[in-house]
């Protein structure tokens, strides 16, 4: 197999505080190939964000990489710093966020700020730029792209500008794309059209693209793995009709029972007890141990067994076989 | 008798730009209507759920229905009592006191500065009533503590919160509670919690609901009857298991097939085409008709009509 664009080893981001030291981000290794979309999922403040900024290297101070290796097409990006990342994140890796405005210039019009992020990482002429800027307008679905390419953020709907952001994103032709919640603001046809259109640019391009949503159903509708993080840990791993269908982590088992869903009719959701603890309050052992119905004694002390690549699917001590979602 | 009567109801709201710059800009006033001409009764001990994308109208029929807002036209009836015209104080008095809301962001809607007891008391401490150990009874009743009474807002988790506001409003003992979003700002997991909650609550005291939610399963789940929100209209209500199994407006049909599913593994389906047209001007006849597959020219000429299909009611010239 060709070599990932994306890896991540034994990622750690550390938060110094008054109070000691919090790990949003611990342990966690994933790779992604290109063409390849891998959902990362798990309930607000699991440490997605945290994972994939560290990865473009925005990771607000103190907050910093404390431990681990990322490679992007095996280069090692996680020690550049200023002008380098910031040519590399421009270059190799596209963003999208969850509000689109956080992407756009309010100032400049649309084809300008896809002309000037060409010309910035593209040795390619100012009109060839222009011609591209179009072009990819219409990739995304803009109508009237050759007329659009004139008009400023504000005069889009918030589809639309996601659409804008996505042309951005993909314009200097980047080998990974970081999505961060990309449709988690949007409505549901809104986000039928923003999904469809990852998919079939990853497909066409080759892109690879980190999808990070809480959303189950865009995880099961558009990735091709899944990783499941819990209080800053890979809780499972693996194809995402596997881990969906047949989970092997209490959690995510829990976290898929917890989901209504048209066979359930309206019995009651199974309830995962309590909540994800604060990073400043993290159990001994398995993190998931106060919270998960197959704990055993050893489980509050010893963590469960890493995932790495090729390894278990679950990061847990007694994962769960053939035991199918209520 | 159904519980709540809405006929007719139409909301429509000033958004023009201030006089002066009418005058320079030679601009007319412009109106939006939020809400046209809708009508649905909710039975009691029942739950009604509303659908729709953003700006579809939902959460302004829940405010007229609680009273925070007056309609342009049509009535709410509660129990008979329209509460915009109803001139009897005390009457008026008696069924707002049944009539309770829960919000989408837990945190806004709790005063950061009151402790949690004082903030479930408010609403029956105002009218005069007995608040003694009313608090820790329900809190216990939602889950929580008794000693959580005298803790602050902040001290709690997104769905502990809204836990908090289901007590305060269950203090009023209502009889119907309009949701909106309850669970929107929560993780999965809580809003399991959270809905199995509802649920138990409304069998205990023989609550009615008005759930307002953008999600269609937490909607397949909790309602027993469903209206669909385009554009500020009604355009089809069913029972759960015929609209999922059999949607009959061509929007309900579209945004069935949008949303995803967790057993959608690789879907490739067309998505939707089009957005959701400018509420300050929409389409003339049916709203939908610029993205309809079916429309015809009858759909840009005339609104349709609601009409009784296979156990639907449907806002649509074709459907059949
Ligand atoms: N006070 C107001 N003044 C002017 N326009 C308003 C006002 N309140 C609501 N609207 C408009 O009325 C329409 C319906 O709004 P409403 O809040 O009821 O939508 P909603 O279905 O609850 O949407 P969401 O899912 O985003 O909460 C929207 O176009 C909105 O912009
Ligand atoms: N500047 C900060 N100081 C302290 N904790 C932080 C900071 N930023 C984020 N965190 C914590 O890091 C954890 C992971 O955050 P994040 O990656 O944003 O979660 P997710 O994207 O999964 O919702 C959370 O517990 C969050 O509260
Ligand atoms: S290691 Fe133990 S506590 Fe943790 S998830 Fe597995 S069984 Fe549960
Ligand atoms: S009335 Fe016409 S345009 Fe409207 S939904 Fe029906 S077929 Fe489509
Ligand atoms: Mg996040
Ligand atoms: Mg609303």
């Amino acid at each position: 197999m060709a070599d990932p664009v994306l890896s991540i080893r034994d990622l750690t981001v550390e938060i110094p505080t008054r109070y000691g030291i919090l790990r949003p981000v611990s342990g966690v290794s994933y790779d992604i190939a290109a063409g390849e979309i891998l959902g990362v999922v798990g309930e607000s403040g699991a440490g997605k964000s945290m994972a994939g900024n560290a990865v473009i290297g925005l990771l607000s101070p103190p907050a910093h990489i404390a431990a681990g290796e990322i490679h992007v097409r095996g280069t090692r990006v996680d020690q550049l710093t200023g002008d380098a990342m910031r040519r590399l994140r421009g270059k190799e890796i596209g963003m999208v966020f969850q509000d689109p405005l956080t992407s756009l210039n309010p100032l400049l019009r649309i084809g300008d700020q896809l002309t000037e992020t060409m010309l910035a990482h593209l040795d390619i002429s100012r009109a060839e730029a222009e011609r591209r800027a179009v072009a990819a307008l219409e990739e995304v679905g803009i109508p009237g792209a050759a007329e659009r390419v004139g008009s400023y953020p504000h005069e889009f709907s918030g589809g639309m500008r996601q659409r804008v952001v996505i042309a951005l994103a993909l314009c200097a032709e980047p080998s990974l794309i970081i999505a961060d919640e990309p449709t988690t603001a949007l409505d549901v046809s809104v986000q039928a059209q923003i999904i469809a259109l990852l998919k079939k640019l990853c497909r066409e391009r080759g892109t690879a693209v980190m999808l990070i949503t809480h959303d189950m159903g865009v995880i099961a509708e558009a990735a091709d793995r899944v990783a499941v993080m819990y209080a800053g840990q890979l809780a499972e791993l693996g194809p995402v009709r596997d881990v969906l269908t047949a989970p092997r982590h209490p959690y995510t088992h829990g976290l898929m029972g917890s989901t209504p869903l048209a066979s359930r009719g309206k019995d009651r959701l199974h309830q995962i007890p309590g909540a994800m603890p604060r990073l400043d309050a993290l159990p001994d052992g398995c993190a998931f141990h106060p919270r998960c119905p197959r704990a055993h004694d050893r489980c509050r002390v010893s963590p469960g067994p890493r995932i790495e690549d090729g390894g278990g699917r679950a990061a847990c001590l007694f994962p769960m076989v053939e035991e199918a979602v209520a | 008798m159904a519980l709540v009567d809405i006929r007719n109801l139409t909301r429509i709201f000033d958004v023009s730009k201030p006089w002066l710059n009418r005058v320079v800009e030679r601009r007319e006033k412009s109106y939006l209507t939020a809400v046209s001409d809708v009508s649905f009764e909710i039975a009691e001990r029942t739950v009604y759920a509303l659908v729709g994308e953003s700006g579809s109208g939902k959460s302004t029929i829940g405010k007229m229905l609680v009273g925070l807002l007056g309609p342009s036209s049509g009535a709410v009836e509660i129990r008979g009592t329209d509460l915009a015209r109803e001139t009897d104080a005390a009457k008026v008095d008696a069924v707002r006191r049944d009539i309770q809301m829960i919000f989408q962001d837990p945190f806004a809607s709790l005063n950061p500065r009151w402790r949690v007891r004082d903030i479930i008391v408010e609403p029956v401490a105002a009218r005069g009533g007995d608040t003694s150990g009313m608090a820790e009874r329900l809190l216990e009743q939602v889950g929580l503590s008794a000693k959580d009474a005298g803790k602050f807002p902040h001290e709690f988790s997104g769905g502990q919160r809204q836990r908090i506001c289901i007590a305060r409003a269950l203090a009023s003992e209502p009889k119907l509670i309009v949701c909106d979003e309850p669970t929107s700002a929560l993780d999965v997991s809580v809003q399991a919690q959270v809905l199995n909650l509802m649920s138990d609550l409304k069998d205990e005291f023989g609550l009615t609901y008005l759930f307002i939610s953008h999600d269609l399963t937490v909607v397949q789940h909790m309602a027993d009857r469903i209206g669909v929100l385009y554009l500020g209209r009604l355009v089809e209500e069913a029972g759960p298991d015929e609209l999922f199994d059999d949607p009959k407006h061509p929007y309900t049909q579209m945004l069935l097939a949008a949303a995803p599913q967790l057993d959608s593994f690789g879907r490739e389906v067309p998505p939707p085409t089009g957005e959701i047209p400018d509420p300050i001007n929409p389409p003339k006849g049916c709203a939908f008709h610029p993205r309809c597959p079916l429309a015809a020219d009858v759909c840009s000429q005339t609104r349709p009509e609601m009409r009784d299909i296979r156990g639907a009611r449907v806002a649509c010239h074709m459907a059949g």
